[in-house]
């Protein structure tokens, strides 16, 4: 073995790789025996840094791919590996360290009486010191604006202060995979942008990777890469730009596209020529200026 | 029903070091029959200010009326039950309001509460199943054994199974998918439209507000802070800004479009085909077409 150096270096690298990735191998999963399967043969993986979008109309699964990384459920068929470790009833209290979830409903997980208790719940189970610990409750509530509701009980939140309390406790922990599920669904437009940028920022600043399950269409343009679930099944992986480039074939799978590339698709009809689909407004612009001052 | 607001304040926890104004002296009036949105920064009183509508909340002071029902500081309604049987609330959690063995249970509690006969009441659960798009097949589940989306429109089958005058909508598209977004809110749109329903939706989507309100009340900390049209209201970009807000995605394109290129082309409604058109030759002709 000896002889082949490249090689072991090489099967190194993958072990490095593995440590810092989620994957799904052929997953299949159902809630009870009776029950039609959620999931079925679900492969894919999600490497540290990056930032990955899951999309797909109600009850395709997201949800359930969610609760399956943190252990909260397991596969009838299949495994799912985290860094490397594979999740079962007796790693669940690893991999929970390390993978950190805001659930769809914010109720569903408040367990402290005060908002700053909540915050601190999830950093006393990963056993940090106190004065780390004080000093990320101010900085995690600061960073999506609620260090006035310290001391309010969750429940008596509004519903996008909800949202934000959850956000700020998995923020506090800053565990190695983020997922966040529709957390931002019930924020203010100019809130829902600075709490993504928070959540970038910390992201970058701390090697994490982030996997949002999302509705927004415009947030899905700025991750990294793309799975669209459809009826239980991987429906297709890429870039944003692959998955718009889907057009009607979204449609048909209850999804859409973008406000910008539906606009590209109409400049089209009515005689422009688009280079490649656009995925903001800078974009589309650009195209819009060459064609305007080439005219 | 014709709803009034007359110096409505709100306070959460009175009296305690949590005391809460949720609701700051709020003055309005919606019309019968008319479709208005409610926008506000995370916190600012949507949600309070919609409970006051059928009753769950009672102003700390002031006035709320809907159609023939008073709600006063002070005063106790008796009629509350058959107000709450007129105006049907869509909540902003979806599981703050199922609690039924099963999905056909739960749309079926409002209209047996009200004294619905079962045969009605088995037609109008179709009809609500259908109009939400929930598959049939899920009738017989428990409401808490779905994901986010379905028990959304479950929510939602059980208000309209109602058969209510007034429909206040909170936030009704969260966790709905682009498909099932544009769809109900068509739905509900149709339904204001052909049966007069007066609607009051709580909304972050800018574009919804634009799109189906006829008229924009803003609230800001409380307060009344912007009240008009959605193209009066979304003229006025920096006001927006100041409050959290923003205006739709395709007035801030065309507001690019004009800062870069000089092309001019104000927003009055048109749909995206319609603007493409204009832009293409406004692009291709230059400005020499203005
Ligand atoms: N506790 C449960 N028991 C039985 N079936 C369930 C349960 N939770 C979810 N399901 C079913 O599993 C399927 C997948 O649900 P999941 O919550 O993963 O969907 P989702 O993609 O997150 O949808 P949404 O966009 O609506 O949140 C759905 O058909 C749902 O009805
Ligand atoms: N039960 C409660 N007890 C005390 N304060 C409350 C309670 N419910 C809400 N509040 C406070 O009242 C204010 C208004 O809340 P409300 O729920 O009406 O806001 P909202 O505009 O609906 O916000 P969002 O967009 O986040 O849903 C918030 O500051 C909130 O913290
Ligand atoms: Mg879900
Ligand atoms: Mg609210």
């Amino acid at each position: 073995m000896s002889h082949f150096p490249g090689n072991s270096q090489l099967s190194r690298g993958g072990e490095e790789l593995e440590k810092n990735q989620i994957e799904f191998r052929n997953v299949s999963f159902r809630y009870h025996d009776e029950a039609p399967w959620v999931l079925r043969d679900v492969s894919f993986k999600i490497d540290a840094d990056e930032w990955v979008a899951i999309i797909g109309h109600n009850g395709s699964g997201k949800s359930t791919i969610a609760k399956l990384m943190n252990g909260l459920l397991f596969p009838q068929e299949g495994e799912i590996l985290v860094s490397g470790q594979k999740v079962e009833p007796d790693t669940i209290w690893d991999v929970r360290k390390q993978v950190g979830m805001v659930f769809q409903n914010p109720d569903n997980q408040f367990v402290g009486t005060t908002v700053r208790d909540d915050v601190a719940f999830g950093m006393e189970n990963h056993g940090m010191p106190r004065e780390l610990m004080v000093e990320r409750i101010r900085e995690s509530l600061q960073a999506v604006s609620m260090t006035d509701y310290e001391r309010q009980e969750p429940h008596r939140l509004s519903g996008g202060q909800k949202q934000r309390v959850a956000i700020a406790s998995v923020l506090a922990v800053s565990p190695k995979y983020i997922i966040l599920d529709e957390a931002t669904a019930m924020l203010d437009p100019k809130g829902r942008k600075e709490i993504m940028q928070t959540i970038r920022d910390v992201q970058g600043a701390r090697n994490l990777s982030l996997i949002t399950i999302t509705h927004d269409l415009q947030e899905v343009t700025q991750a990294d890469r793309v799975i669209v679930m459809n009826n239980g099944e991987v429906w297709m992986e890429g870039t944003p730009r692959d998955i718009f480039s889907e057009k009607d074939r979204l449609i048909d799978i209850g999804l859409d596209t973008p406000f910008i590339s539906k606009l590209a698709d109409e400049l089209m009809n009515a005689g422009l020529t688009i280079s490649r689909e656009p995925l903001n407004h800078q974009e589309l612009l650009e195209e819009l200026w060459t064609l305007h001052s080439t005219k | 029903m014709d709803i009034t607001f007359d110096q409505v304040s709100y306070v959460y926890q009175p009296g305690s070091p949590f005391e809460h104004r949720a609701l700051q002296d709020i003055s309005f009036s919606i019309q019968s029959g008319s479709f208005v949105a409610i926008i506000g920064h995370t916190g600012s009183g949507k949600s309070t200010l919609l409970q006051h509508l059928n009753g769950l909340m009672q102003p700390t002071s002031g006035r709320v009326s809907v159609g023939p029902y008073d709600m006063e500081a002070g005063k106790k309604n008796k009629r509350l039950r058959e107000l709450r049987e007129k105006v049907g609330v869509v909540f902003q959690y979806p599981e703050h309001q199922l609690f039924e063995e099963t999905v056909s249970k739960d749309i079926a509690f409002g209209p047996e509460n009200f004294g619905v006969e079962e045969q009605e009441i088995q037609t109008r659960i179709t009809e609500a199943v259908r109009a939400t798009g929930l598959s049939e097949e899920l009738l017989e589940r428990s409401p808490f054994d779905l994901s986010g989306g379905q028990m959304r429109r479950v929510a939602i089958s059980g208000v309209l199974a109602m058969n209510p005058e007034v429909l206040v909508l909170d936030e009704p598209t969260a966790g709905l998918d682009p498909s099932g977004q544009r769809e109900i809110m068509d739905m509900f749109h149709n339904l204001h439209k052909e049966k007069q329903l007066t609607t009051v939706l709580v909304t972050h989507s800018m574009e919804d507000a634009l799109k189906y309100a006829d008229h924009i009340i803003i609230l800001n900390n409380g307060e009344m802070y912007r009240e008009g049209t959605p193209l009066e209201i979304f003229k006025q970009k920096e006001a927006l800004e100041a409050v959290q807000l923003d205006v739709p995605e395709v007035i801030e394109f065309l507001a690019k479009v004009e800062e870069k290129m000089n092309i001019r082309l104000p927003y009055e409604g048109q749909s995206v085909a319609e603007l493409a058109k204009d832009l293409a030759r406004m692009v291709k002709g230059g400005r020499d077409l203005e």
